[in-house]
């Protein structure tokens, strides 16, 4: 089944110097596990390639139902350097998001996960 | 009997946040302190120029009208107020602040901490090898030393502590950490020493919590935005802390907003870095220790939070002039809006090509279609009602800038159809202030605390 991250988890970025962070939080406990193995370091990479010049760290906050990513060489250089709308990488939150996981039909109906 | 408990209220989240927080902070409900952030990385150097043209400047003004809102609240009540309102010039600040209360035939003792400012000393220190380098591209300050506005080391509690210890009412710091804000107090009424340091770790993540305002208690929540209540009336955050460390993030009754684990936690990962190492001047927060759960309405209970001894060394904001920056926008209506302000981009640079001129940067970015997520936004089709073509150019050079902002307006006559949002005239010329941030050895800044009355 596919399941929008939008509708599975919430998240806030922000910036320091040229790299934006996003932590991403899932909605309800439940569904931190399949976040946490769906958001792989590969997979975010992949997401947000062509909008970042550097790489990208991931962390695990399970006590939170939290994965913050730093992508670094977000912000056009950052700060008041930089000459992007997003200059301090406020939205790239709701860019994670826009991804769309693919759950097997059975953990889908056991997680209750609104399908997309 | 009842649990000691210290409340913190947060009025302020950066400068020019609310106007009228700090006054309902202090009129909504009981709180103890109230807390004030008015600095972010380049308002140092906004001040920095203020004092230059005015060596009684360079302070958050703003903090003077929050203090006339709240002065009753002091000197009645005993609410005492931090703020890091001082800038690049705490003293002025508090002889605002004194003339203020001298006006309303009031006497406030005011605590003011100073010694964060190193733009005196820095090349001194530079010369006796402190190379200040720039923490993400490693640099030495030395390629950009002649262009130094203002070099600020971010100080931690324990001044602060200092003045409130000395009865100082009010507490006026320049740069001092955001955190440092929330968590002196929290430490000073219990007498924290400098090694408890999972406790003074939790007062730092109260302080993270709190340091943007309303961020925490229903602003800028996606989680369930729709059903946010009364955002117009929005209630600012309190930390009810108690003296294990633990503490419950809160805010007045009849108020809007929401504080929840949701919103909270949305809080707790805005600007982290390795969640396992939140540097401070006094302690090293572990944020994966971090245990939050629900506490009732609008109640969310936050504990078990570890903290590590801090590194040896302060980080330190340095602000230097780098260039100067034009951002230009136009807007283009449909049908094929996105292709008309595409075909705008391609004969604007191709203007600027011709006219020679040479930039560090140029950015186009279609407003409506992909400024802010890129490719990943999908595409644009000729139906989008319109677009806006918002193009940003960046150099060393002021007059290569300045002639940039004079091929914007041209397009309205001469370039593609249906074009429009020309109203605010040419783009402005900005000076551009750039951050710098190092670190420098703990030793070499020290701190001062003086109170007046």
């Amino acid at each position: 089944m596919k399941v929008r991250l939008l509708d599975i988890a919430h998240a806030r970025s922000g910036d320091k110097g040229d790299t934006a962070n996003v932590g991403v939080i899932a909605n309800r406990p439940e569904w931190y596990p399949l976040i946490n193995r769906e958001l792989t370091l590969a997979r975010v990479t992949r997401h947000f390639d062509g909008m970042i010049t550097g790489g990208v760290d991931r962390f695990e906050l399970p006590n939170l139902n939290a994965l913050n990513f730093l992508l670094h060489g977000a912000l056009g250089g950052g700060g008041t350097l930089s000459l992007k709308t997003d200059a301090q990488g406020k939205v790239y939150s709701t860019a994670l998001l826009r991804m769309t996981l693919d759950v097997p039909d059975e953990e889908a109906r056991e997680l209750k996960l609104p399908a997309a | 009997m009842t649990e000691r408990i210290v409340r913190v209220a947060s009025g302020q989240g950066f400068w020019g946040d609310s106007l009228d927080a700090p006054r309902q902070q202090v009129e909504n409900g009981p709180v103890d302190y109230l807390m004030l952030d008015y600095l972010a990385e380049v308002t140092m150097s906004i001040l920095q120029k203020q004092k230059e043209r005015d060596p009684s400047m360079g302070y958050a003004r703003d903090f003077v009208g929050a203090m006339e809102s709240v002065m009753n609240a002091v000197t009645d009540r005993g609410v005492r107020v931090i703020a890091n309102a001082g800038g690049v010039n705490p003293p002025a600040c508090a002889s605002a602040i004194q003339a203020l209360a001298k006006k309303r035939g009031k006497s406030i003792k005011i605590g003011v901490v100073t010694g964060d400012d190193l733009l005196p000393r820095l090349n001194e220190l530079v010369d006796k090898g402190h190379a200040l380098l720039h923490m993400e591209t490693g640099e030495p300050l030395e390629t950009v030393r002649d262009r130094v506005l203002s070099a600020n080391a971010y100080i931690g509690s324990k001044p602060i502590v200092e003045a409130l210890t000395r009865g100082a009412q009010v507490v006026i710091t320049g740069r001092s950490t955001d955190t440092a804000l929330t968590m002196a107090p929290i430490r000073f009424e219990y007498g924290w020493g400098d090694t408890d340091y999972d406790r003074l770790a939790a007062g730092i993540v109260a302080g993270h919590i709190l340091e943007c305002g309303a961020q925490c208690s229903g602003g800028n929540c996606l989680y369930d935005w729709r059903n946010i209540p009364d955002l117009a009336n929005v209630g600012y955050p309190i930390a009810d802390a108690y003296a294990d460390g633990s503490f419950v993030i809160t805010k007045h009754p009849n108020t809007g907003g929401r504080v929840s684990v949701h919103t909270v936690s949305e809080q707790l990962v805005y600007e982290m870095g390795d969640p396992h190492a939140y540097i401070t001047p006094d302690v090293i927060a572990d944020f994966t220790s971090i245990r939050i759960e629900d506490a009732g309405p609008d109640r969310v209970r936050v504990f078990g939070i570890k903290g590590y001894a801090p590194t040896d060394k302060l980080k330190v904001s340095i602000a230097y002039r780098a260039g100067f920056k034009a951002v230009g926008t136009l807007v283009y209506s449909w049908p094929d809006a996105l292709e008309k302000a595409q075909l705008a981009d391609r004969i604007l640079r191709e203007r600027l090509d011709r006219l020679g001129l040479y930039f560090d940067e140029i950015l186009t970015e279609f407003v409506g279609a992909s400024a802010t997520h890129g490719a990943l936004a999908g595409p644009t089709g000729p139906g989008a009602p319109e677009i806006q073509l918002r193009v940003g150019v960046r150099s060393d050079d002021r007059a290569t800038v300045e002639r940039f902002t004079r091929e914007i307006a041209p397009l309205v006559l001469n370039g593609p159809p249906s074009v429009t949002g020309f109203a605010g005239g040419r783009p402005k010329v900005e000076e551009i202030v750039a951050y710098w941030p190092a670190l420098i050895d703990k030793t070499v800044v020290k701190t001062n605390v003086e109170v007046v009355s």
